[in-house]
């Protein structure tokens, strides 16, 4: 079936936008990606450490990824703002997955700062992808500023503890006018397919599959759940009923 | 004079440009970017800008993380 992702006028065939922290080795993560299908996939910048073995981004080159920078480890709108110009001018490309974080214990959206260095990132061309709380307020803020896609997380980063508010991502996509990815929380594919039967036009996840004791085999089960939820979204769920409803006809007599 | 890249202080002759220090960190062609005291420097201007003494040069590449 053709339905296409799309991003600021991008089309892409899948879905599944991976992250790749986490990984044990580059080869590793060579395996997960492809067994993903993504065609997205997300970076950090820092500094050049000369002994690092190989480099993600030949990686991502070679397997015809496109690369997308984020600003983790950011603190402040002027830090994520230094950051995403960094990643423009080294990657070559204005699209910026946008975090700003409060504290390294929770890694919880900054709202004030976000919302800030959006801004600041949609007047500078950037094209906007903000990592943020499932606060359907704050989705529309973001949106408005110009962002691109809106992202709010299901649970903390790496927490895996799945979608704690499935309330709050039905609102924010009911009033989205840009594409909603789940990014952050997803503990394994069940999750990623709640989050593709709320309505998210895309799920984020890096940890849970990284860290998954066999990395390539849950790959492959994001790619599928992530599949899944979307067909069973295009399907339409039966309603939900109190009581048994046979499927089979009534015995004659 | 003495300018800090990625946290080593280096010792450098006056009139060192950016292109110059960046390659002392890494001969890598691409995927590479430089800042000079937070400010970055595009690549077309790393041969033309110089560096001076107590700048701190930042040359940033894309790591797995996300």
């Amino acid at each position: 079936m053709d339905d296409p992702f799309v991003i600021a006028g991008e089309a892409m065939g899948s879905r599944l936008i991976m992250g790749t922290g986490g990984a044990p080795s580059l080869a590793v993560l060579e395996r997960a990606l492809v067994a993903s299908g993504t065609e997205l996939t997300t970076v950090a910048m820092r500094r050049v450490d000369p002994a690092a073995p190989g480099s993600v981004l030949d990686l991502l080159a070679a397997r015809g990824i496109r690369v997308l920078p984020n600003t983790a480890g950011c603190f402040t709108a002027a830090d994520a703002v230094r950051t995403a110009r960094l990643a423009r001018e080294a990657l070559e490309t204005d699209w910026v997955k946008l975090e700003v974080i409060a504290d390294e214990r929770t890694l919880l959206p900054d709202p004030v700062e976000l919302l800030d260095a959006a801004e600041l990132l949609v007047a500078d061309g950037f094209t906007v992808l903000p990592y943020t709380s499932d606060d359907p307020v704050l989705a529309r803020r973001l949106e408005q500023a110009g962002c691109a896609a809106v992202m709010p997380l299901g649970a903390p980063i790496g927490s895996g503890l799945g979608i704690r508010n499935p309330h709050n991502i039905e609102l924010i996509v009911e009033a989205a006018g840009v594409p909603v990815v789940l990014d952050a929380g997803i503990g394994t594919a069940s999750d990623a397919a709640i989050a593709m039967e709320l309505g998210c036009d895309a799920v984020l996840l890096a940890t849970s599959v990284t860290r998954a004791r066999v990395p390539e085999l849950m790959a492959e089960a994001m790619r599928a759940a992530v599949t899944a939820g979307r067909l069973a979204l295009l399907a339409g769920r039966v309603p939900r009923r109190r009581y048994a409803t046979a499927s089979s006809p009534r015995p004659a007599g | 004079m003495k300018v800090i890249i990625n946290g080593t202080e280096h010792d450098l002759a006056a009139g060192t440009s950016v292109g110059a220090s960046v390659r002392l960190i890494t001969t890598s062609a691409s995927g590479v970017a430089a800042a000079v005291n937070g400010e970055v420097v595009r690549r077309a201007c790393w041969e033309t800008t110089t560096v001076s003494d107590g700048d701190r040069v930042e040359v940033i590449t894309a790591v797995q993380g996300g």
